[in-house]
């Protein structure tokens, strides 16, 4: 644990204010508040924040359906992204995304992805200009566990090894792809092991510690920057909501998400990390929770007041000219 | 007859058939639900429920569930095909038929005439499909214009529970390559459908409507918006003829042309952008086949050219509605 404190309670922030985000959207969600499917992050902030504390606002990332995590990681206004959530005019992308298509260009956050393995082909592409532009950037995707049986996820990553790119390949395995056990549908001991097979330097980390996520992407995106090629990681996390808001969840065991708020909560995790090494005082920890819930407060009473987007945006911004 | 949804019936369907035919395989994303989990098989049975039930029945051979993998899904079902099975496979929203298109544009369309006349691919790959519920932009397309416009796949798209089990009956008897479209905002529509074994043949258009004054042209969720905007007009003595063409490959040529030769006005409504479109397609045809009946110019009610927006008050903009088609009715009926 070598972060400063300001390191520290800026991660503790980041992963709360993910939290909270997400528990104050599946409350509207339950209301009918906010329309659309939406696939809530809750349980793998550390994972998010752990990665993207290593990355510089210049750096890429790619996100999945699951993404709101990766976007307030990476930087993204969180009231925006709340005004989009509830399709208003001034959210992030003006109301026309909605939860699965965040994305905030200036921050280096190249969306939010309704397909299901759609992001490590952008990434890699990322990681192709990041080159040429040769100022030592990286681009990242995150991606599932169920992401990585898709075809373009590995034609990415071989693309990446032959072409020596500074991309870095994320997986996220919370136990499900989608509603389906990871194990049935991978076929290889791990993730890591197939990405491996690329000739990919690939590691395998718990993601419910902050600790352990930010020291193992710390090497991988030094690694990346310097020019030695791709790299990936796979994380062992949880998500504590279901794969969509509505999903029964009955195909999980029935004290799996409770098992796993008591004893793999990542922020708790944290938490007694920190006090108990006497990082950060459980009052300086309050003290940002309270901070937290005021900003996802105001965010959420700005955009459930914001207004909608004008009807005459249907037709604009699909293409820059025409 | 019995009363039932537009999902009740799809499913019913799967189960006669897979009881029928040893042949007929499910595949696809959670159509077991829930296999290699805690909650273990069948604790979902279809993120909308339309699989529910198969595994119990014909068990882990027959009815399987895929990792997230449409290329995968669509090519294992287009080789079981070619190998003597009548796979059914599942692709949980047609805008992931963008993954799988080389499968379907370049192998299961095309073997059939390539291989002359030698092999057949009696595959059906059932998707949901549509607009309406803000599921944004890459979850509410309809992209059953792109499959029409395959020489070698057909494209069924029910638009009622008795449909739903008719088409798919047939498309899963059908020996060559059937698009199945379910608009997924229909699935809890409740309809009668006949009992036992009925089948809705290919090519042949269902008139959900007679009138005199205009033609009304639409599929899956725009029947029912067409039909309330018809019912907005009886009381001003307009009448419409609806025509739900059922398959948009093969399409009912005889039963629209017909209909403008009576009605002398067509409107085409569909939920996709314009260009290259379904509505297109058919206004085409009227305009070149029966031009010399027409009395006003043929009309168009569909999305505009731009993606699906995910904001509520963005995606009612995008779709036709009940009073959009109203006033184009008016308007064409009053056209002189």
């Amino acid at each position: 644990m070598q972060l400063a404190r300001q390191e520290l309670e800026q991660a503790y922030r980041q992963m709360k204010t993910i939290r909270d985000f997400e528990d104050h959207l599946h409350r509207e969600i339950a209301k009918g508040t906010i329309g659309g499917f939406t696939h809530l992050y809750g349980g793998q902030e550390s994972i998010a924040v752990g990665v993207c504390e290593n990355l510089k606002r210049t750096d890429y990332i790619t996100s999945t359906h699951r993404g709101h995590g990766h976007c307030i990681a990476k930087g993204c206004d969180v009231k925006g992204m709340m005004k989009e959530l509830y399709g208003r005019a001034d959210g992030l992308c003006k109301g026309k995304g909605g939860s699965m298509h965040v994305a905030d260009m200036d921050v280096g956050m190249l969306g939010a992805n309704g397909i299901v393995g759609g992001g490590p082909p952008l990434a890699t592409g990322a990681a192709l200009a990041a080159k040429l532009d040769a100022e030592g950037g990286v681009a990242l995707s995150f991606g599932g566990d169920g992401s990585c049986n898709q075809g373009p996820v590995f034609e990415s990553m071989n693309i990446a090894a032959i072409l020596n790119l500074p991309s870095i390949y994320v997986y996220e395995n919370n136990r499900y792809s989608e509603h389906t056990g990871s194990s049935y549908v991978i076929a290889s001991e791990s993730i890591a092991s197939r990405v491996e097979a690329f000739g990919i330097h690939t590691v395998k980390a718990n993601g419910f510690d902050f600790f352990e996520v930010h020291e193992v992407m710390k090497e991988l995106v030094a690694m990346a920057r310097e020019g030695k090629g791709p790299c990936a990681v796979e994380f062992e996390t949880t998500r504590f909501y279901g794969h969509f808001e509505g999903d029964p969840q009955n195909y999980r065991a029935p004290d799996e998400v409770k098992n796993d708020r008591e004893n793999n909560d990542c922020i708790k995790i944290f938490r007694s990390k920190v006090t108990e090494a006497g990082l950060l005082s459980d009052e300086d920890l309050d003290k940002i929770d309270s901070e937290v819930g005021d900003l996802i407060e105001v965010a959420a009473e700005e955009a459930a007041a914001a207004p909608a987007p004008s009807i005459d945006e249907v037709t604009t911004d699909v293409y820059v000219s025409y | 007859m019995a009363k039932m949804s537009y999902r009740e019936a799809l499913t019913e369907t799967l189960h006669q058939e897979m009881a029928n035919d040893e042949n007929v395989i499910v595949m696809g994303e959670d159509v077991v639900g829930g296999t290699g989990s805690p909650g273990g098989p069948e604790a979902i049975g279809g993120v909308f429920g339309v699989t529910g039930g198969l595994y119990g029945k014909f068990g882990a051979g027959r009815v399987i569930d895929m990792p997230i993998s449409e290329a995968g899904i669509a090519g294992t079902a287009a080789g079981a095909a070619l190998a003597g099975k009548r796979p059914v496979a599942e692709i949980m929203f047609a805008d992931f038929i963008g993954l799988c298109m080389d499968q379907l544009m370049n192998q299961a369309a095309k073997f059939r005439y390539m291989f002359g006349g030698k092999a057949t691919c009696p595959m059906v790959l059932r998707t949901s499909y549509g607009a309406g519920m803000q599921a944004a932009s890459q979850h509410s397309q309809s992209p059953h214009p792109m499959v029409t416009a395959i020489p070698g796949l057909k494209v069924a798209m029910p638009s009622t529970a008795a449909d739903a089990k008719g088409l798919l009956t047939t498309a899963i008897r059908d020996d060559d390559p059937v698009i199945f479209f379910e608009h997924k905002t229909l699935y809890g529509l409740q309809g009668e459908v006949p009992e036992g074994d009925y089948l809705v043949p290919f090519g042949k258009a269902r008139i959900v409507s007679e009138g005199t004054d205009c033609t009304l042209v639409a599929t899956g969720r725009m029947v029912s918006f067409c039909e309330d905007a018809a019912k907005a007009l009886a009381a001003d003595g307009i009448s419409c003829d609806i025509i739900d063409p059922r398959t948009t490959s093969p399409l009912d040529e005889d039963a629209i042309l017909d209909s403008v030769e009576k009605t002398g006005r067509l409107i085409v409504v569909d939920e996709t952008p314009p260009r290259c479109s379904f509505a297109a397609d058919v206004a085409a045809l009227a305009a070149s086949e029966v031009f010399s009946s027409l009395k006003a110019p043929i009309k168009t009610v569909t999305g505009p050219h731009s993606p699906v927006p995910f904001a509520k008050e963005l995606e009612n903009a995008f779709l036709p509605s009940p009073l959009k088609i109203k006033a184009v009715i008016e308007k064409t009926v009053k056209y002189s």
